[in-house]
């Protein structure tokens, strides 16, 4: 039997509901995994030794007393901008480091009550602002396939977990492309459901109108087994939709005989390197393989969406952030009077990025500037929105690469906007609103013979998480990119 | 007054009035005055890192009632804002309200001055948002921010739900608005939409003033008065500010548009900023929270259960029934007591002996007892029995009175205490003739005093023989009967 480390989630439950294998020898194993990898990794802020083996406990527990849970002993790292009840969340930002949380987010406490053990706090980037996990406040995160490149933004702590064996399974919040690139990079499935799927209730905003909780896993089934615990309306969140949720985990395919898969025109593959492009081309043929049939789409202002995104998200986040003001939590620097107490404060407990963007949004909602930035900006949302919706009038799926590149080596990006160009393919279906997952195609020559995984993107139609999820299962069970752990790490870097 | 001739005051109103619900606008804390500080708070409304909000569906519903109670348009669709800006008694450092698609627009609010004036003023529209916490600065001895070492803020306010009605300028005068006010306030307290407890902060408001010249229809440069607690401490502000401003425009200055601080003690107002400072609240939809769509049916319930509007019961009172403003404004302000009253009418169809009632006999034993009239063992339909049972001449006014007393005590139907007590009055002249000719022959010495000319002394005889009935004789023929015998 494969190390708990290498198990599945469906797999741990199953021997956890069976009383073959108890939560708490699983919790035991993965605190240890933890204690000897992440040391190199960086994947968590807070490990939660005592908290990991109380919850491991209460599993046992509730299966000994006759109950059956979803994910019953399940690891689970959680993304640093959630809340769980008595544990410090900092959201990587030096004004939140010491900040212990009064409650838990929905989304965990779904996952919790579903039997997930919740291990620790993962890394991000400050606010969940980057893509490389580079503008965390707090610590480095390293790629487990190649520990001196990035592992991947903003969730790069919990791919990173997910990769390095630290975590069976991940939360990540994915804004515009912050699930799908570091599972890219980390050659993982990370999966952004339709926003409002899941409840936003206890993520620390960063773009509220953009912002959605989805899992990374390594197989395409436990994604699916954790989104179902946790999608679903909650009353805490308004934005959360009041709709009956599609179980996904019984609709995973093995084929795709009968489905249309879209390829963008505007997503020419040949703007990437040679390799990466014969990378997706292979990965188009292995979809048509499977027995899809590829159509030609357009998304014509799909180019605007950079642009559109890099105000929106600025716009919300100037006004998300203002709390943090050293009044009720948090850090506070004193000052002579509250004024120079809030500009001290938010001077020493934001980090560059941080500031840039409430700077951008700040001044893009000011009064002279609303109409020509971030009006425009929101018809520009609604022509993108409308561009997939005419083109899944042709298709039930699109295809395209889930990152511009293979991670790439720290502080090699030192200018934002070639930051922000990785976003450049997931970033239309975020102002979109549709469910879009990442999912291991292949590796590349990403420099000097190092060889990066790369992520294939697969979107769906506003609700469509079942067939979407159910067309991902049928390509990672014909290609067997998934599943490639990171042995080396084990072996040659620890 | 020359100079006030010469120049005509134009005023609006902006009015924040705290809305009665059970729990805040946007989190499940109670919405109560008071309490220990920070008591009432939760992770929303002390907007902790992740919180959410989640529109208060009973707050929404009172807008709608509030609006349609002054004519104005529900449009079907409206969203929530943020208004941007930083304070430290504000959680989220931005406050959820409402920009450009409110949930009522215009509207006319009618009212009436002392002497009966009836009055409108249109309504640019009432939006919803949210309350803030309260500072407290300590260290300075007298509250104020100035020389305090520190301050403390108390959360328990935060995000209770929040009106704020926008008048247009159509108020001429500081009677004009406190009548507007007074206007606001019976009939949100009629709804049930708010207390109105000035005292509590539960209604606050800014006034707009500016001048111009008599006859003008440019509007002049405004001031925005603040910090007014009071009708009368709005009424004071006004009439001050409208001869602060026609001072300064006789003494050759201009009127700068600025926001001044009523300071109620000293009777004075102080300038607090001015135009170049303003904020840019940098509005923008609340992404938090999906827009409202109000459907047109829900509205047309609403509507439809809408009780009578203050300002028409006036008009029904004076028109209808002749009461004087006085008498119709003491009904009017206490909406159980004139719905009561209405409810009397409706059971005697004499407006006249229930207004009697109502603010006689039975305001004095609910002040004696404490109980409100509505809320007493009196029935409306129990006071028009009693009513008919006076215009039949049944009973005296002296037995109501009695019966009245014993009613509020439970006694029940006075028509059955009557009967079962024989209470009705005596009409039988040849019954009370024998008790005249009793009291008479009991009494020489005052029937001499009347034959000598002290014909005051009739009202000891009437009164014994009113004994001797029991009270029940018909007074008008006991009186003439004793004065047809000693004549």
């Amino acid at each position: 039997m494969a190390p708990i480390e290498e198990r599945t989630a469906s797999d741990i439950a199953a021997d956890v509901n069976a009383r073959v294998l108890s939560a708490r020898e699983v919790a035991d194993a993965m605190l240890a995994r933890i204690d000897a990898v992440d040391g190199s990794v960086g994947a968590y802020l807070t490990v939660l030794h005592d908290r990991a083996r109380e919850y491991a406990d209460r599993v046992d527990a509730r299966v000994a007393a006759g109950e059956r849970l979803p994910l019953a002993g399940v690891p689970l790292a959680v993304k640093d901008n959630m809340c769980l009840d008595g544990t410090r969340t900092t959201c990587g930002s030096k004004i939140l480091e010491r900040w212990v949380a009064p409650y838990t987010s929905t989304a965990v406490a779904r996952l919790i009550d579903a039997g997930a053990i919740p291990l620790g706090k993962t890394n991000l980037d400050e606010f969940a602002m980057g893509s490389s996990c580079e503008n965390s406040a707090l610590g480095v995160t390293r790629n487990p396939y190649d520990l001196e490149r990035v592992p991947g933004g903003s969730s790069g702590g919990s791919a990173c977990a997910v990769a390095a064996l630290e975590a069976t399974i991940g939360l990540g919040s994915d804004t515009g492309g912050s699930i799908r690139e570091p599972a890219a990079f980390c050659n993982l499935v990370g999966f952004k459901p339709t926003y409002g799927r899941v409840s936003r209730y206890g993520l620390i905003a960063f773009a509220s109108s953009l912002d959605q909780i989805g899992p990374f896993s390594r197989t395409v089934a436990d994604a699916a087994m954790t989104y179902d615990a946790m999608a679903g309306h909650d009353t805490m969140d308004s934005t959360s939709l009041a709709m009956p949720v599609e179980t996904t985990a019984d609709g995973l395919r093995d084929d795709l005989r009968g489905l249309k898969v879209g390829i963008v025109r505007e997503f020419d593959t040949e703007k990437l390197d040679s390799a990466a492009h014969a990378l997706y081309q292979r990965a188009y043929r292995d979809l048509e393989a499977l027995g899809a049939e590829l159509v030609d789409v357009a998304l014509p202002t799909a180019d605007y969406g950079l642009a559109t995104y890099y105000l929106i998200a600025p716009a919300e986040c100037s006004s998300n952030l203002a709390r943090f003001d050293g009044v009720r939590y948090g850090l506070r620097v004193e000052g002579d009077d509250v004024t120079a107490m809030y500009e001290a404060t938010r001077a020493a407990g934001f980090g560059p990025e941080v500031k840039r963007r409430i700077l951008i949004g700040t001044y893009a909602l000011s009064s002279g500037y609303y109409d020509a930035y971030y009006v425009r900006a929101q018809k520009a949302r609604t022509l993108i929105a409308s561009d997939f919706k005419t083109a899944f009038e042709r298709c039930d799926l699109i295809a395209c690469p889930a990152a511009s590149s293979p991670a790439f080596p720290f502080n090699s990006k030192s200018d934002p906007y070639s930051m922000y160009l990785m976003d450049y393919y997931t970033i239309p279906m975020s102002l979109a609103g549709l469910p879009a997952l990442s999912v291991p195609c292949g590796w590349v020559d990403a420099g000097g013979g190092q060889q990066m995984p790369m992520g294939l993107q697969l979107c769906a139609p506003l609700f469509g998480e079942r067939l979407l999820l159910g067309a991902a299962h049928a390509y990672e069970r014909a290609t067997g990119h998934a599943g490639q752990f990171a042995p080396r790490l084990s072996e040659s870097n620890v | 007054m020359g100079a006030h001739e010469k120049y005509e005051a134009v005023i609006g109103i902006e009015c924040h009035v705290e809305l009665k619900t059970a729990s805040k606008m946007f989190c499940a804390c109670p919405n109560a005055f008071g309490g220990d500080p920070n008591t009432n708070v939760c992770p929303v409304c002390l907007a902790l890192p992740g919180a959410l909000p989640v529109a208060n569906r009973v707050a929404i519903e009172h807008m709608v009632r509030a609006g349609l109670a002054f004519g104005a348009e529900i449009p079907s669709f409206s969203k929530f804002d943020r208004k941007n800006y930083f304070y430290p008694d504000m959680p989220k450092d931005y406050q959820i309200s409402q920009f450009d698609m409110p949930l009522t627009q215009g509207g006319e609010v009618k009212y009436w001055l002392e002497d009966g004036t009836m009055k409108t003023c249109r309504l640019t529209r009432i939006h919803l948002e949210e309350d803030t916490g309260k500072s407290t600065h300590a260290g300075s001895g007298d509250g104020r921010i100035a020389g305090s070492s520190h301050s403390l803020i108390d959360f328990n306010r935060a995000g209770v739900p929040l009106m704020e009605c926008v008048s247009e300028p159509d108020i001429r005068s500081a009677q004009e608005a406190v009548g507007y006010l007074e206007a606001l306030k019976r009939t949100f307290v009629q709804l049930g939409v708010s207390d109105v407890k000035m005292e509590e902060g539960s209604l606050r408001c800014d006034a707009n003033v500016s001048i111009r010249p008599v006859g003008s229809t440019e509007l002049g440069t405004k001031a925005e008065i603040k910090n007014m607690n009071s009708f009368r401490s709005v009424e004071r502000a006004i009439v001050h500010e409208i001869a602060r401003q026609i001072g300064v425009v006789d003494g050759g200055g201009r009127v700068v548009q600025e926001t001044r601080g009523w300071d109620e003690v000293n009777g004075t107002s102080i300038s607090m900023r001015s135009k170049e400072q303003a904020h840019d609240y940098r509005y923008f939809p609340d992404p938090d929270l999906v827009p409202i769509e109000v459907a047109p049916a829900f509205v047309e319930r609403m509507r439809a259960q809408m009780p009578e509007v203050p300002w028409r019961r006036f008009e029904r009172y004076r028109a209808e029934y002749g009461f004087n403003v006085k008498q119709a404004t003491q009904l009017i302000d206490d909406p159980a007591l004139a719905t009561y009253f209405d409810e009397c009418v409706a059971a005697s169809k004499n407006p006249q002996l229930s207004l009697n009632f109502v603010l006689g006999e039975l305001s004095r034993l609910a002040n004696e007892t404490g109980v409100a009239v509505a809320q007493s063992k009196v029935t409306p339909q129990e006071v028009g029995e009693l009513i008919g049972l006076v215009e039949h001449k049944t009973i005296n006014s002296n037995i109501a009175k009695d019966l009245l007393a014993r009613m509020w005590e439970g006694a029940g139907s006075p028509r059955a205490i009557v009967e079962r007590e024989g209470l009705a009055q005596t009409s039988d002249a040849g019954a009370i003739e024998t008790l005249v000719d009793d009291v008479l022959g009991a009494h020489p010495a005052v029937v001499a005093e009347y034959k000598a000319g002290k014909t005051n002394v009739a009202g000891f005889l009437v009164g014994q023989v009113m004994k001797a009935s029991g009270g029940k004789a018909n007074p008008p023929m006991v009186q003439a009967l004793i004065k047809k015998k000693l004549g």
